[in-house]
């Protein structure tokens, strides 16, 4: 850890530096997405509280498990394919 | 420069502006409101922060979620901090030190917003400065451990309201901070939700398109406080709009345009039961206080449907 | 040279903010520095300077104000007194903990109860453990004079810490003296351009300022600002010797007066010590070893230097226009402290005066050079701290 004489002064901090922080630990239910349910509405994205649902040039990808906590909010929300979600969540560790 | 339409395949393209590897509660609504808000703002944006959970748990040394820059003073004062900062903007604009159009909001939770800093809010917002202060209304001191503000709605039980046996959770409805910010006079003021993402960025790019201050508060649930689970941010901020505990209304320069109207509007107790800080109230000796809370939203509610068909009226009188 | 006039302290003040030209001021108006904030206001509206004035709700949002703009990227003044400071107290430290070079007057004025709207320290001696530092003036003169000289302190990038510039409330701030003015070209080549550091209007490069800094880095950030306070010694000195060169007027940390040879020394703040070196002269004309120290920088005490010109008294008598209740006066605790770090022990008494604008008159000082005398001549002290010019 860096010393006084090395710290930026009045404790000014890096922009975004969050991002290297994982919080992934956290969860005890992890989302799993199956993508033959999504129908792209993205709602996942938008109301995901962590940044944890990757888009590529507007279409989803996989979670980003270094920040979801798991919370479900993206299960919750989804309205999936026919009745069936495309993200489940599942007990982390089995 | 050409607008990011509201859809999200458009909107995913954008750079999402607050980090993950914040240390904010799993589901907590503050974060989804400020990803919206940020992905709505079409210009640089510089922000101040009251003290409270959104402050602490983006900006852990030396960690930072914020992508755009950012302040944190104090707890009471972020709408003073933002106005000092926009101050400096104006100032070193006029120098030509600086060219770009640069907008500045503030945001502060309940706490920082309706009871410690509502004599900074009031007095930046008089001034008339060019921000936007954002109220991420949770409805008590969550930060702190769930003590009772201003912004908590009757009958809740929180740490410094609990529910006893001889005072069943907080005795005094809300405090309708929204409508206090329209008798300022400013030239916008709305109020929505995050679950209403649409809604929410379209008032958020009114708010920041406004020459002068402006105010929005989002309901922004916790689900510590509101005693829930924790996916059901999104789910019990519909119920608060679906019961009209929560309304989507806005006003453009002191005019009123209520921008939701539930096809059947739900009783309260929807919105309440859902959440383990009413569930004290649901025992048949405070019935009384169901009631009173039905008859607050009723108010509320009635007062604003009439609001506009008064302005509607008066429109349509010029009109003729 | 520039021009002699003849004005009031609040009048030296808003003069010496108007050659300044602050870009943003934040303030909030309060007896008895009010007269500042109002003539710096018929300038903005006059278009005499370019700042952006804000006038804010409260002190608290004064500061507040100020910490924001001077993070945003410029320079930033205000003044107070106080109550005012008092309630900007918690902001005072965000601003130096944040590092950012706020230069502030301070129009010295009791604080409540009672209340009362006249001169005492006990404001800015309320305010020593915030993390400013401190310049203190006899007269307009020595204001105007610290006050100009209070930006290129804070600004320096050896010290990046908030500056306040004290002087007694109504005695200098509301009555005329004549005094010496520099010119607006000198004052504007003295001070230079403002060095924004990490500014936040910077919007390509953000950052972040105010995070919530744990006991794993907490240290280091007070480690880091006390190393600041060290600078600024050397920096207050290097100041001044410019500052001479453009003004002919010399600042040192102190003032000594008639301290070569004392055996008996007066340490007094402000305003009183014009009174005092008056009867000095009376006392020395009957041959009596008597000189007077004046600090003019109180944070950071400058210990040594202190200790050293003071280390010819056999007796010190340090007079106090604050009380710290149950404790002895804050400038009594810093001489104790000097004077002990140095190895020597004279006599010390500490007598608190001037209390909510009580007058300091040349027989109070003539009483404590009496009874300084009569420590030196029997050794025995009475009462180490008591209150001077009280009725009982």
């Amino acid at each position: 850890m860096k010393g006084w004489k090395e710290l930026e002064i009045g404790a000014i901090t890096e922009a975004g530096s969050a991002d290297s922080y994982n919080t992934g630990s956290w969860r005890a239910f992890r989302p799993r997405w199956i993508e033959e349910n999504c129908i792209q509405c993205l709602f996942c994205w938008i109301y995901c509280p962590d940044s944890a649902i990757t888009v590529n040039d507007g279409k989803r990808g996989e979670f980003d498990y270094n920040h979801c906590k798991g919370c479900g909010i993206c299960a919750m929300e989804c309205p999936g394919k026919k009745g069936k979600k495309a993200i489940v969540m599942e007990e982390e560790g089995k | 420069m050409s607008t990011t339409p509201l859809r999200l395949k458009e909107l995913s393209k954008k750079e999402d502006l607050l980090t993950g590897g914040h240390r904010l509660c799993s589901g907590c609504g503050a974060p989804i409101a400020i990803r919206q808000i940020l992905l709505a703002a079409e210009m640089p944006i510089v922000a101040a922060n009251a003290t409270g959970c959104l402050e602490v748990s983006t900006t852990i040394y030396p960690y930072s979620a914020w992508k755009i820059p950012w302040i944190h003073t104090a707890f009471e004062n972020a709408a003073a901090t933002i106005s000092g900062v926009e101050a400096m903007y104006k100032a070193l604009k006029k120098k030509g030190k600086i060219t770009e159009r640069i907008k500045f909001i503030a945001f502060g939770g309940d706490g920082g917003t309706y009871d410690i800093g509502f004599q900074s809010l009031s007095g930046a917002m008089e001034r008339g400065h060019d921000i936007v202060y954002i109220c991420y209304d949770n409805g008590a001191y969550m930060n702190t451990g769930i003590q009772r503000s201003s912004a908590t709605p009757l009958g809740a039980n929180t740490t410094t309201s609990p529910a006893g046996s001889v005072i069943p959770g907080k005795m005094q409805p809300r405090k309708n901070l929204t409508k206090i910010m329209v008798a300022h006079g400013i030239p916008y003021v709305a109020q929505t939700t995050p679950a209403h993402w649409r809604d929410l960025m379209t008032k958020v790019r009114k708010a920041l398109e406004v020459d002068g201050p402006a105010f929005i508060n989002i309901l922004a649930s916790c689900n510590r406080g509101w005693r829930t689970p924790t996916d059901r941010a999104i789910q019990d901020s519909k119920l608060a709009v679906d019961t009209c505990f929560w309304p989507l209304y806005e006003y453009e320069n002191g005019r009123l345009t209520i921008n939701y109207k539930p096809k059947e509007k739900k009783p309260v107790v929807e919105f309440l039961k859902t959440q383990g800080r009413f569930k004290h109230l649901f025992s048949p000796e405070n019935e009384h206080i169901l009631e009173r809370a039905q008859e607050i939203v009723d108010r509320e509610w009635e007062a604003l449907l009439r609001e506009e068909a008064m302005w509607k009226a008066e429109e349509e009188k010029k009109e003729q | 040279m520039g021009k002699r006039l003849a004005v009031t302290g609040n009048q030296a003040i808003a003069e010496a903010m108007r050659q300044i030209n602050p870009d943003v001021c934040a303030a909030y108006p309060i007896t008895p520095s009010t007269e500042v904030m109002q003539r710096f206001a018929s300038f903005v509206a006059n278009g005499k300077v370019d700042t952006e004035l804000v006038t804010v709700e409260s002190e608290h949002s004064a500061m507040s104000a100020c910490i924001g703009a001077s993070a945003a990227g410029g320079r930033v003044m205000t003044a107070t007194s106080s109550q005012g400071l008092a309630l900007m107290w918690e902001m005072l430290h965000i601003a130096s903990g944040m590092r950012l070079p706020v230069v502030m007057t301070l129009v010295n004025r009791a604080l409540s109860a009672p209340i009362n709207i006249h001169g005492d320290h006990s404001d800015g001696m309320g305010a020593r453990d915030c993390g400013w530092i401190q310049l203190w003036s006899e007269n307009a003169q020595e204001a105007y004079d610290n006050l100009i000289q209070a930006i290129r302190i804070a600004e320096h990038d050896d010290v990046r810490l908030p500056a306040m510039v004290c002087l007694d409330g109504f005695i200098i701030s509301h009555s005329i003296e004549s005094m010496e003015f520099l010119s607006d070209d000198l004052v504007k080549e003295f001070i230079g351009e403002f060095k924004a550091k990490n500014p936040l209007l910077d919007v390509n490069n953000p950052v972040t300022y105010g995070p919530l800094v744990l006991p794993d880095y907490f240290m280091e950030f007070k480690r880091q600002q006390h190393e600041a306070m060290l600078n600024a010694k050397d920096v207050v000195l290097q100041v001044a010797k410019e500052f001479e060169k453009v003004s002919g007027r010399s600042y040192g940390l102190f003032e000594e007066y008639r301290l070569d040879d004392a055996e008996i020394a007066i340490v007094v703040l402000n305003s009183a010590a014009g009174t005092f070196k008056d009867v000095v002269d009376e006392y020395r004309d009957r041959g009596i070893k008597v000189g007077l120290l004046k600090p003019r920088l109180f944070r950071p005490f400058p210990y040594k230097e202190v200790a050293e010109a003071l280390s010819g008294a056999k007796v010190i008598g340090v007079l106090d226009r604050a009380d710290s209740f149950g404790g002895f006066g804050p400038m009594y605790m810093e001489i104790a402290s000097a004077m002990m770090s140095n190895g020597t022990n004279p006599v010390m008494i500490d007598r608190v005066y001037g209390l909510g604008g009580r007058d300091f008159m040349p027989e109070h000082a003539a009483q404590l050079i009496d009874e300084l005398k009569e420590i030196l001549d029997t050794g025995k002290v009475t009462l180490y701290k008591d209150y001077l010019g009280v009725r009982e």
